[in-house]
């Protein structure tokens, strides 16, 4: 293809990346709530651990139920009718977005830190990817905020009829660890940019720089309330947010397992609405015409970044068979190159899995793809003799019916099978009770279009993996999730529409 | 022209006017030309004499250093004081930047700029450029008659460079062609930061070149293009073309791309408002554009030239071009590579361009032209309000927006206490120095249109309008008019048909509300109107009924960025602002591709035959 033009790129590249910060202080450890600190009412407190050394970090105040009603209260009193958050213009709630953007930007070296420090995120993934994936997905809901229309609707009869589109209220937000603050943003900027009042529950494992955006929410200017932080854990804290008789709308990012129970939960309180980003398993399909470089590299990563602890993780690789061996081949060497360590250092491709459970539970998923009868290529064991770190692992000859073709591992495991035929590999891949994403690598334009509409996924790749942005809705099939975040899509999840019917004497058209 | 913040904003302002009594005319008399109009700067040694009216003597000047204000007006100026529009009007480089006087008495920080800015000539590629013929034209400041200064005169010749720079700027392949759609957002939200850090500065350039009131240009003009912008910059990334279950074994999709090289032509009564408008959908949806601004007011556009070279955005991408209609505006409207032009306007250059593109190479035509909106006050309304609501409707901005709601029909019941109550209004309306924090009134544009609205004065009373106050010049210099109100008008006065814009209000009288609507619509005009009521079935009623693109209940002139804008008939075509705004500058495109079984081509085309087949 004959490219026009001047190749340099007209968008500023990257930043360049500095060296983290070295003496990186965490100054707030305590409950978020009305713009205020708050130490926790039962007085407990939990310790936050570094997954690269297993060294303490620092306490955090724990928030249970008791900390949650506090919140709850005090969200609600943001949302009440006459508020100054119910009385802003909606420009305004777009320009506090967009000033809170520019402080993420201005603190983004402490908070990349932090991130890096708090999740085991290598430095330069969360300083450019993670940080500036928050940065535009701030100004892009900031941008929604005043463009969010309702509708006049011709209504039969002498009727004028238009809707609303209004903030649900409370919202109950529960995030994971793997892009503490990515989920973070993802969370608070759509119910933000539409009106509502938040609490959010950041992970055990990871609610430093959750609460560091408290201090930016403050200082950006939202009203106290609308934005509460209450770090705890999930049966406590996070059960009482999702049992929460006064939070309207609860969002879950996390494990299928944790899902049924938040969806339980609401409908055994009070029919919140719930939407859930969940688990998956994800296929990735390789044919023979594909651009072979292109397919490992982006299999590779589609699959290892950020130590394969993604939802979107392409950890079922369907290669075709006169490719499969080549594709393995090149597969094991790609993995065999990592340096793995300390992810403040530069140099380090792969940082340690989160917390001891994890790394726990992927080793076990190993063993069991060995005994199972898969052909482990390279890896599978821990690394290093101090933090989480596992070994990049691959397995060929993987069979649909193995546990590590079926169950999330959520680590740098990667499987190979193979295929014959476009029918079988549909079949294969929708074979599964997960539909986060999916992926075809493919010259055909046929096969290509033929496949973007045959999986059952709500994100399908074609010729790439994991590209995301702010503007494209993302959310799961089937037990991945319902509903779905980002783009225009994203805000209907923070909407209920209200219809409003007034009786008119006489309707022209 | 007022969101409800600067409706607030205006309006404390115009409260603190009253408090004080100053006859409008003697105020600009008593000051022997030589009115405040810097503060007292003249202490920075900044002042470029030429600049001020009557100029030679700074000194007597009113002291209006936060200091000495008190009261009112004090409040008044919570308003930065203007920094000094002194734009080098003999070849200066850079414009001076002191002499910004805030509450806190701060001065205007000087701005570190790299170059020089000559910034009274052709914008093009981010470069500055003589007019090929040479040619300057002189920009007056209407509160006093005098030139302000030379600007380039931009004419056919500059026209076709400029199109050629948007053009090379528009290729496939070029860095505005390839940026992310996000990052033409970023762009036009950094101008909004830049025109923010310079409000000040621009507000004092509009006021000057414009005459209207400073606290107007600051505090609603400025305001307004600020929004107008983040607005904008916010669509960059959102309009969404769609996916389409088309018949057959098909994907078909939309893109919305941008139309190309979009002429546009700005009038000069919200000389940087008319400028975001313009620019921010263009630009969010990823045109280039040469835009030529009107003669009367070319500053404050050039000056934003420069904050969008500095914004960042390529070159080529925006180019502007001061100059005359029938010379550089025609040139804009029939060039055969210009691919569409918006126009601000009279309605009678609205037929001039809309037949240009007509005869050239039909490009795609938005206007928005003239109005003689209708302003209807039943007799349940709050009178209060609806009185002050009228009277700002049409003296706002010097009677000079194109929805000036010039035609007040009152219910006969309430008819005489409400024009004697809008008489009071008027009366009181305080014509001077824009730069007076009390002026409501500065003069009208130029002396063509002070001329024009002066003859419509004459046609009203000769006509048998009842004069009920004002009908005369506010001042022996500059172009001010004296806040004028006709009673007992009738539907076929000129005065009620044709568009005066100037201070002149036209109050009618009407029994029924089916009668009023028919007189309502009975315009070539359908730009605004709107009904004062406080029965809801009236409101909807009414609101139905008229043959208007925006219609206000109980209020008047109420405009934010998110909402269209735009007339029926001979007001215009296509609307401005919200998302409607955005579809006059896309090209839908279509794209279907068949979905073949992935192996056999063969059976692909004969799909496809088939599918022709039926088609035949």
């Amino acid at each position: 293809m004959k490219k026009q033009g001047s190749d340099s790129n007209p968008v500023p590249v990257l930043p360049v990346l500095p060296e983290p910060l070295k003496d990186l202080k965490i100054k707030y450890t305590k409950i978020f709530i009305n713009n205020e600190w708050h130490n926790s009412v039962s007085g407990k407190k939990f310790e936050v651990f570094n997954p690269a050394n297993e060294e303490k970090i620092c306490e955090i105040e724990e928030g249970d139920k008791a900390d949650v009603d506090k919140a709850v209260k005090a969200a609600r009193r943001a949302f009440e009718l006459g508020s100054p958050w119910r009385t802003m213009d909606a420009s305004e709630r777009g320009r506090l977005l967009n000033k809170l953007a520019d402080l993420v930007e201005r603190d983004r070296l402490i908070l990349a830190t932090m991130e890096a420090i708090d999740g085991g995120k290598l430095f330069s993934t969360a300083y450019l990817m993670d940080l500036g994936a928050c940065i535009k997905t701030l100004r892009y809901c900031a941008g929604w905020a005043d463009k969010i229309h309702g509708r006049t609707v011709p209504m039969d009869g002498n009727f004028f009829t238009f809707t609303r589109h209004e903030p649900i209220g409370v919202c109950g937000q529960i995030i994971p660890w793997n892009f503490p603050l990515v989920m973070f943003i993802w969370k608070i900027a759509p119910a933000l940019c539409c009106g509502n009042t938040v609490v959010v529950k950041p992970a055990e494992q990871t609610p430093l720089t959750a609460l560091y955006m408290g201090s930016l929410i403050k200082e950006a200017g939202f009203p106290p309330g609308v934005v509460n932080i209450v770090p705890g854990f999930g049966p406590t804290a996070g059960a009482a947010i999702s049992h929460h008789m006064d939070i309207d709308k609860v969002a879950f990012t996390g494990s299928t397992e944790v899902g049924k129970l938040i969806k339980e939960a609401a409908g055994k309180s009070n029919l919140k609405r719930v939407t859930l980003e969940l688990g998956g398993k994800s296929p990735n399909i390789i044919f023979a015409d594909a651009d072979l470089d292109t397919a490992v590299e982006f299999a590779h990563i589609g699959l290892f970044y950020h130590q394969g602890q993604c939802c979107i993780a392409g950890s079922r690789i369907f290669v075709e068979e006169p490719i499969y061996d080549e594709f393995v081949r090149r597969s094991i060497e790609r993995a065999k190159k990592y340096t793995l360590g300390d992810p403040l250092l530069p140099g380090v491709q792969q940082g340690p899995q989160i917390d001891k459970e994890q790394f726990q539970k992927i080793l076990e998923l190993i063993e069991s793809g060995k005994k199972d009868g898969a052909k482990l290529e390279c890896g599978g064991g821990p690394w290093g003799d101090k933090g989480y770190f596992i070994q990049p692992t691959v397995f060929s000859n993987v069979t649909d019916d193995m546990r590590i073709a079926k169950e999330e591992i959520f680590g740098p495991v990667q499987q190979i099978m193979k295929f014959k035929t476009v029918d079988e590999v549909i079949k294969r891949a929708n074979n599964t009770s997960y539909g986060l994403a999916a992926a075809v690598f493919t010259k055909d334009i046929d096969k290509a279009l033929t496949f973007a509409a045959a999986l059952q996924a709500g994100t399908v790749w074609v010729n790439c993996y994991s590209a995301m942005s702010a503007q494209c809705p993302f959310g799961g099939f089937k037990m991945s999730g319902n509903g779905r975040e980002m783009g225009e899509y994203g805000l209907h999840e923070y909407t209920e529409v209200k219809t409003v019917t007034i009786k008119i004497p006489q309707k022209n058209s | 022209m007022l969101t409800g913040q600067a409706v607030d904003q205006a309006s404390r302002v115009s409260r603190h006017v009253h408090l004080t009594a100053h006859p409008p005319v003697a105020q600009i008399k008593q000051r022997g030309g030589t009115p405040a109009f810097w503060g007292r700067e003249e202490r920075t040694g900044n002042v470029t004499q030429a600049l001020q009216p009557g100029a030679k003597e700074p000194k007597g000047v009113r002291d209006i250093s936060p200091g000495r204000l008190e009261g009112a007006e004090a409040l008044a100026v919570g308003l930065p004081w203007p920094c000094s529009p002194l734009l080098a009007p003999r070849g200066h480089g850079s414009p001076s930047r002191t002499g910004l006087w805030s509450r806190t008495s701060q001065p205007c920080r000087p701005q570190p700029r790299p170059e020089p800015h000559a910034q009274l000539k052709i914008f093009i590629n981010n470069e500055w450029h003589d007019a090929v013929s040479k040619k300057t034209f002189p920009t007056i400041n209407p509160a006093t008659g005098e030139v302000i200064c030379q600007v380039a005169e931009g004419d056919k010749a500059d026209v076709d460079k400029a199109v050629k720079a948007a053009r090379a700027a528009f290729q496939l392949g070029s860095p505005w062609r390839r940026m992310d759609a996000s990052h033409r957002g970023k762009l036009l939200n950094r101008l909004a930061d830049l025109i923010e850090r310079d409000r000040a500065y621009l507000a004092a350039l509009e006021t000057l070149d414009n005459g209207k009131p400073y606290s107007v240009s600051y505090l609603v003009d400025l305001d307004m293009v600020v929004k107008c912008l983040r607005y904008f910059a916010g669509w960059a990334d959102k309009f969404h073309g769609k996916t389409i279950p088309l018949d057959g074994d098909f994907f078909c999709y939309t893109r919305h791309e941008p139309v190309g090289v979009c002429g546009q032509i700005i009038p000069w009564n919200f000389p940087l408002l008319m400028q975001a408008w313009k620019l921010g959908p263009a630009l969010a949806t990823g045109n280039v554009v040469v835009m030529k601004v009107a003669e009367q007011t070319p500053l404050s556009a050039l000056y934003i030239a420069n904050l969008i070279k500095e914004a960042g955005f390529p070159p080529g991408v925006v180019n502007i071009i001061p100059g005359y209609g029938p010379t550089a505006g025609a040139a804009i409207s029939s060039h055969m590579d210009v691919d569409k032009v918006a126009f601000t306007g009279s309605t009678e250059v609205g037929h001039l361009i809309q037949k240009a593109a007509a005869e050239s190479n039909l490009k795609r035509v938005t206007l928005e032209l003239g109005g003689k909106s209708p302003n209807i006050i039943m007799s349940d309304a709050d009178m209060d309000w609806a009185v002050d609501q009228a009277h700002f409707a049409l003296f706002f901005n010097q009677g000079q927006c194109c929805c000036a709601g010039s035609r007040t029909y009152v219910q006969e019941d309430i008819y005489h206490e409400f024009v004697e109550r809008s008489v009071e209004k008027a009366k009181s309306r305080v014509v001077g120095n824009p730069f007076d924090s009390k002026t409501e009134q500065g003069p009208q544009v130029d002396e063509e249109q002070y001329k024009k609205i002066l003859g419509y004065i004459s046609a009203g009373k000769r006509e048998g309008a009842k004069l009920l106050c004002g009908g005369s010049p506010a001042a022996d210099r500059g172009y001010f008019i004296q806040p004028t109100v006709f009673g007992e008008v009738q539907d076929n006065m000129t005065i009620a048909r044709e568009e005066i814009f100037g201070p002149v209000m036209q109050i009618l009288k009407f029994k029924t509300i089916e009668e009023v609507i028919e007189r309502a619509n009975d315009s070539k005009y359908g730009l605004a109107a709107a009904v004062f009521t406080k029965d809801l079935d009236k409101a909807n009623y009414v609101s139905q009924a008229l043959r208007a693109g925006t219609v206000w209940v109980n209020c008047y002139d109420v405009f934010g960025a998110q909402a269209p804008f735009g007339g029926y008939k001979a007001s215009g075509n296509g609307r401005e602002l919200g998302e409607y705004g955005l579809e006059a500058y896309v090209e839908v495109k279509n794209v279907s591709i068949p979905l073949c079984e992935f192996s056999s081509n063969i059976c692909c085309s004969s799909k496809l035959s088939l599918y022709l087949l039926v088609w035949a």
